[in-house]
């Protein structure tokens, strides 16, 4: 059988499998594999779909640069990221191994990632540029049809059931809290200040460059210099 | 040996409940924890000047944790650092830990220079990275500390992250100097609680003053405790662990306060399971989400404890087990059982308005047989609210008060 992948220079292989090796958190989140399969008898995502924990590990281990370019592009959107795999008798931590893979593939704008992520846009717009994810005006039938009829209940009702809630902080539509605007800017001055904001251009350039207006927009008469120097 | 019977429509199942069945006892030492005590290298970075480390205000409650050592829980002075996801879609769980707090007369400050946590940014679509994550803890921290209140987080999985977030400043250098540069450049103080405290850690602290007020009879009522992962598997060493709840091999939140309660906790084979919440899974593929929630969760939870409601910590959680359960009824699944966070079970219990405080009509799965067990009218409580909705949308009320459900 044909390597998957095998279009791909070794170069640019190893490449990215440095990147995540050279994560500052990798060291703490491995040690070796011991392949007990331990961490797979835990993981909820092994038990549906064709994965596994211990592979993940073990290619990390092994150094199999290959099969870490392959599992970065087919696998590791398939972990649920609850971290039952820390079980593991040797330390690991497959599921942060997972967290790091993935943003390695999100700063290289894998394919694959941008598959995985399609139709997930509009939850990055929400939470960068408000600074609560979930909101409110989120639940509509469309989206969540399989959640029954209750759904459109609330979307039916959403402004005046929003208003029927004690918490003073809690009577907004379009966001799960009332956020001060100071609150938001320096948000957008910390996605801007760590790279993160960059990160998204990797992913879908059309949303980097509409969260990037709007930031820059609420930025210029903050009273934060939000130029990147740090 | 806490075995009881509870009786199902056809048949009897038993009730296991949250006694090991063993006659050791599990008592750790803190001196042969397997990891070091965080906390102390935590002061030790503000002796030697790195941050401020605010202290748990006075009177706290001291709970052990997994491995013996004590841990800090303030009972009031708290920041509520709010969940989106338990404010955008079952806010009931956020208005319930509020109502509490006031029932129990204690001051608290609910936040609007509060950020969520991000972490969806960081676990579920790898848009973010260690340093912005830190930052906006810190950040969040930072806020609190100017109000003088403490930080009581409301959600397991920011309750995690910024666990795994201090674990990552005490030991990277140059993470916590690029950290503190980008909070100093806001104009807010590096500051980092003594403790990170979730709300279900504060519940179990005050569960005896919870109980005093309990005015339904729960002794009918048997439910099931999902253990949210993020909340006792990141960072596991400080989850409350009680010798007296299972034995000390489980964490006790939420089982401890609802048996304090009066209602019955049974036990079932799948409680490490996750929920199958998985964070993209959720938004974008959720036929895993659908089918863990019900084969691994609710089901099992049928067949083995019958329960009359699950009971957890956690968004995500409350979540993907309640609305999980509407396809999986579809297809004729054994399934069909409310769920909702404890902050919001102990509230009905104390004579809180099932709509107007624990907003039950945000949940999906049927909770009125579950009402109708614990002695509540749920059809002269809808009217009640329909009233509320009335008068909101006739602008002769703003908006519902909290003196109007005290
Ligand atoms: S549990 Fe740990 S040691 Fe065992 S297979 Fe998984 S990663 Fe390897
Ligand atoms: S974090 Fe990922 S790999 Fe680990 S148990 Fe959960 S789903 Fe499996």
């Amino acid at each position: 059988m044909e390597k998957a992948y095998a279009d791909v220079p070794a170069e640019e292989k190893t490449r990215l499998y440095r990147e995540v090796v050279q994560d500052a958190r990798f060291d703490t989140y491995l040690y070796g594999c011991y392949e007990c399969g331990i961490c797979v008898a835990a993981c909820p995502s092994a038990r549906f779909y064709d994965f596994s924990p211990r592979k993940i590990a073990q290619a990390l281990a092994r150094e199999d640069v290959d099969l870490v370019y392959e599992q970065m592009n087919d696998d590791v959107w398939n972990c649920s990221q609850c971290f039952s795999c820390l079980r593991c008798p040797r330390g690991n931590n497959p599921g942060g191994l997972i967290t790091i893979m993935r943003e390695v593939a999100v700063n290289n704008g894998l394919r694959t990632t941008k598959e995985a992520l399609a139709g997930y846009t509009r939850i990055i717009y929400k939470i960068m540029t408000t600074g609560t994810q979930v909101s409110p005006d989120m639940l509509q039938e469309d989206a969540f049809p399989d959640w029954g009829p209750q759904v459109k209940d609330v979307a039916d009702h959403l402004a005046v059931w929003r208003r029927a809630l004690p918490p003073e902080t809690m009577h907004t539509t379009a966001l799960s809290w009332d956020v001060e605007e100071r609150t938001m800017r320096e948000l957008y001055a910390i996605w801007k200040w760590t790279g993160t904001l960059d990160m998204i251009a990797q992913l879908d350039e059309g949303l980097h460059d509409i969260m990037e207006e709007i930031m820059d927009d609420a930025l210029e008469d903050s009273g934060i210099d939000a130029a990147v120097s740090d | 040996m806490a075995t009881s019977t509870t009786k199902t429509t056809d048949r009897t199942v038993p009730v296991r409940g949250t006694s090991v069945e063993t006659t050791k006892t599990f008592r750790p030492d803190p001196g042969e924890a397997p990891e070091e005590d965080l906390r102390e290298a935590v002061l030790q970075l503000e002796r030697e000047g790195e941050w401020i480390v605010q202290r748990v205000p006075e009177p706290y409650y001291e709970a052990p944790t997994k491995y013996g050592r004590m841990k800090k829980i303030p009972y009031e002075r708290t920041w509520h650092h709010k969940s989106c996801g338990q404010c955008g879609h079952i806010p009931g769980y956020s208005t319930s830990i509020f109502w509490l707090n006031r029932v129990l007369g204690y001051d608290y400050f609910d936040p609007r220079d509060q950020t969520s946590c991000t972490a969806w940014n960081y676990y579920a679509s790898a848009t973010s990275n260690q340093a912005a994550q830190a930052a906006v803890a810190m950040r969040n921290f930072a806020a609190a500390y100017e109000t003088g209140y403490f930080p009581l987080i409301h959600c397991g999985t920011s309750f995690g992250h910024y666990k795994e977030v201090r674990h990552e400043l005490v030991h990277d250098h140059a993470l916590r100097r690029q950290v503190r540069g980008i909070i100093e450049r806001l104009g807010r103080p590096f500051v980092i609680p003594e403790e990170i405290v979730h709300y279900s850690e504060w519940m179990y602290a005050v569960r005896d003053q919870l109980q005093e007020r309990v005015v339904h009879d729960l002794s009918p009522i048997v439910s099931t405790v999902h253990p949210a992962c993020h909340y006792y598997k990141l960072q596991s060493g400080d989850a409350i662990y009680d010798p007296e709840i299972y034995g000390g091999q489980r964490t006790a939140v939420v089982t401890g306060v609802v048996q304090a309660l009066g209602a019955q906790v049974a036990d079932y084979s799948t409680w490490y399971d996750c929920c199958g919440f998985g964070f993209r899974h959720i938004l974008v593929q959720r036929d895993f989400t659908r089918s863990f929630a019900t084969l691994r969760k609710i089901e099992v939870m049928k067949e083995e404890a019958n329960p009359d409601v699950v009971l957890t910590h956690d968004t995500g959680c409350v979540t993907s087990l309640d609305k999980s359960q509407f396809a999986a009824q579809a297809h004729g699944r054994n399934v069909g059982v409310p769920v909702m966070s404890e902050s919001q079970f102990a509230a009905l219990a104390m004579g809180a308005h099932p709509f107007r405080v624990t907003q039950l009509h945000w949940h999906s799965t049927d909770y009125r047989p579950l009402l109708a067990k614990m002695g509540i009218d749920a059809e002269q409580a809808w009217a009640e609210f329909q009233e509320d909705v009335k008068k909101i949308e006739a602008g002769t009320m703003d908006y519902l008060t909290w003196e109007s459900v005290l």
